[in-house]
């Protein structure tokens, strides 16, 4: 394992930045804003006393949401290294991003899925054509956010994941003041090659942010018994 | 050739029908200065009805000539008098004019249905292998259909070759679709194949490459996996073989070839999507590539085509060892990549596999490499994972241009250094 200074265009320092970008659209993903990684500048690693390693990283992000500004970020990504797995730890900074609050655009649709008329339910998001409706794009953005608590989680220095598509998502009764949305959504990691799929229970309002209530693993294989960050 | 643009000059002069029907061209080779002035003064007797399509007689060549049917037997005579030695090179004009024509209006025909295809859409293999058929048809002097073996459930395997002539010139191999979920690499192969085309004879560096080398592109590598991700898995990446002992189906072609076989980055586990196989070569489709370029035994260069990531890589992927031309091959992929990006600003980065994206054993292009194909290369096309695999079909047409200004490169550098 390299240490020192890593090489921006080579995968560890960018597996260490998605790590880092799940980490920010957890936190600061909507309906109208979803990040992506655009280019690493400058990164570093190095082992920890502890026995994890820790990834220093500079590098920019793009808001594939709605604006599609660019960010400049620096994070510390730490991934430990414990016999089970355990979830990566990130400090995250980008310049500009406490200026970003909640638009109209959030508002509106909150507004217009919040009534009690509203009950959302697709499938196949975007479809094998790779057609999302405009409709729909919120709610996909969404599963890409609340997909990032999972990714965030299920993340090692030997897995680089994505969200590949939205199986099903549908809206569900709720009494609290929150878009409260099941998805099933099909995470790519891009070093197995595993298509991996998940249910989730999440929520989101403005004020709120997303949050992810329940997750649960969906086996592949018949005998397949445990997720595979587990192994 | 120069016969047919003869014949074709005199329908376009006559414009009419059934003129030349029971003439004859016939071959003459004079022997002597007698035949020489004999024919001399034939071809000065305008009554004699005779066509010459050749001037200035020696007896170094061949003298073609335009029997009227009418005349034909009196001229015959006169040859054999003479002894003057001749054949039939076509027995009935007419026949052949209007053999041609039907020949026209076909490929006119096939021009228009390649011209009216959706490269903008994705398509399923029998409307690829439809596709294939009428830019075959249209180009006839310029590409063939190789059925290179069947795949595991028995569909035909095919390349397009595109060769100007020669017996097994140096090549270049491009593959599309070995994964079967990558659509926009099938799509874009397409495009390619239809780009070539119509390249050749108007683009002076496809123009030239093609009189010295040949292009075998594939566009569907992997048609089992493919038809299954049209009918029931969108998400499908491998083969579509029974694996002994397992429920689960299918290999890694990319994991399944000679080099490192089994090593890093593969699994031995026939239910992973990076399952190398039981051994090298287990999987037919990548056995039926393998035979062919030993087969050919004069490939210079390799390039497969993937998606998605925006990655431009050369060998090696087991192991991150560089290879001996590494200084030439990232030049060539940096380079290759500035012309990419010309396009539409869309970013890439080069490097070996092993580096850039992970550790992978068996893959084709250090096979290739292995084997003495320098040139070897893997793309990983748009985008960089917001669509991933799911790529709208619009992007289709802007991600092959802006391929294909990189691929030219590296075809153009591969022709320019022989080795």
């Amino acid at each position: 394992m390299a240490t020192g200074d890593l090489v921006p265009t080579h995968f560890p320092a960018r597996r260490a930045a998605q790590v880092a970008l799940h980490h920010l659209n957890t936190r600061h993903g909507s309906p109208f804003r979803v990040f992506g990684l655009q280019q690493v500048h400058k990164a570093t690693a190095e082992d920890v006393g502890t026995g994890g390693r820790k990834y220093s990283l500079d590098f920019s992000v793009t808001d594939y949401g709605s604006s599609g500004s660019v960010l400049r970020c620096s994070a510390d990504v730490l991934f430990p290294r414990t016999e089970k797995h355990s979830p990566p730890e990130v400090q995250l900074h980008c310049e500009g991003l406490q200026q970003i609050s909640s638009s109209p655009e959030e508002e509106a649709f909150y507004q217009k899925h919040i009534s009690p008329d509203s009950a959302v339910s697709a499938h196949d998001i975007p479809d094998s054509y790779g057609n999302i409706s405009q409709d729909m794009k919120p709610f996909w953005h969404l599963a890409r956010v609340a997909a990032s608590f999972i990714m965030l989680r299920e993340s090692s220095e030997n897995t680089e994941y994505n969200m590949a598509q939205v199986a099903n998502v549908s809206q569900q009764e709720t009494s609290e003041k929150q878009l409260m949305l099941k998805y099933h959504v099909l995470l790519h990691d891009f070093v197995s090659q595993e298509i991996i799929h998940w249910k989730l229970l999440s929520s989101w309002s403005p004020d709120g942010g997303v949050r992810v209530l329940e997750t649960e693993w969906q086996p592949k294989c018949p005998h397949a018994t445990k997720p595979p960050s587990a192994n | 050739m120069r016969l047919y643009l003869a014949v074709f000059a005199l329908l376009v002069a006559v414009h009419c029908e059934e003129l030349f029907n029971g003439d004859q061209v016939l071959r003459v080779l004079p022997e002597s200065e007698d035949h020489i002035q004999a024919l001399k003064e034939l071809e000065e007797d305008v009554d004699s009805g005779l066509d010459f399509w050749t001037h200035g007689f020696s007896t170094e060549r061949p003298v073609d000539i335009r029997v009227p049917q009418d005349s034909l037997y009196a001229f015959k005579d006169f040859l054999m008098e003479n002894n003057i030695p001749f054949t039939v090179m076509i027995n009935n004009v007419q026949e052949l004019l209007e053999k041609e024509r039907a020949e026209m209006v076909n490929n006119e025909g096939m021009e228009r249905k390649t011209k009216s295809f959706n490269f903008a859409a994705y398509h399923n293999l029998e409307t690829i292998y439809a596709f294939m058929d009428t830019l075959v048809a249209s180009h006839p002097n310029l590409i063939s259909k190789v059925n290179i073996g069947s795949s595991y459930e028995n569909r035909p395997m095919y390349a397009l070759k595109f060769s100007t002539g020669g017996v097994s010139r140096p090549a270049i191999w491009v593959d599309a679709g070995i994964h079967a979920r990558e659509w926009v690499t099938q799509a874009s192969a397409v495009w390619f194949a239809n780009k070539i085309a119509s390249d050749y004879g108007v683009d002076p560096s496809v123009t030239s490459l093609l009189g010295q080398m040949d292009i075998y592109l594939m566009i569907v590598t992997n048609p089992d996996g493919y038809a299954f991700t049209h009918t029931n898995n969108r998400m499908w990446r491998k083969t579509r073989s029974v694996n002994v002992g397992s429920s689960c189906r299918g290999a890694d072609p990319n994991r399944n070839w000679d080099a490192g076989f089994g090593g890093p980055g593969a699994s031995k586990d026939p239910c992973s999507d990076s399952y190398h196989g039981p051994y090298a070569n287990s999987e037919v489709e990548v056995k039926n590539v393998v035979d062919l370029i030993k087969g050919h035994g004069n490939f210079k260069s390799f390039i497969s085509i993937h998606s998605y990531s925006q990655l431009l890589m050369y060998p090696y992927g087991y192991t991150c060892t560089d290879v001996p031309d590494k200084s030439e091959l990232h030049a060539v992929g940096t380079a290759a990549i500035k012309e990419l990006t010309s396009l539409y600003n869309t970013r890439y980065q080069v490097g070996s596999i092993c580096k850039i994206i992970y550790p992978a054993s068996g893959g084709s292009i250090d096979w290739t490499y292995n084997i003495g194909i320098k040139y070897s290369f893997a793309f990983e096309l748009r985008d960089t994972g917001f669509y991933g695999f799911l790529l709208p079909a619009n992007q289709i047409i802007p991600t092959a241009e802006e391929t294909w200004l990189g691929l030219k490169y590296i075809m153009g550098y591969v022709r320019d250094h022989p080795y």
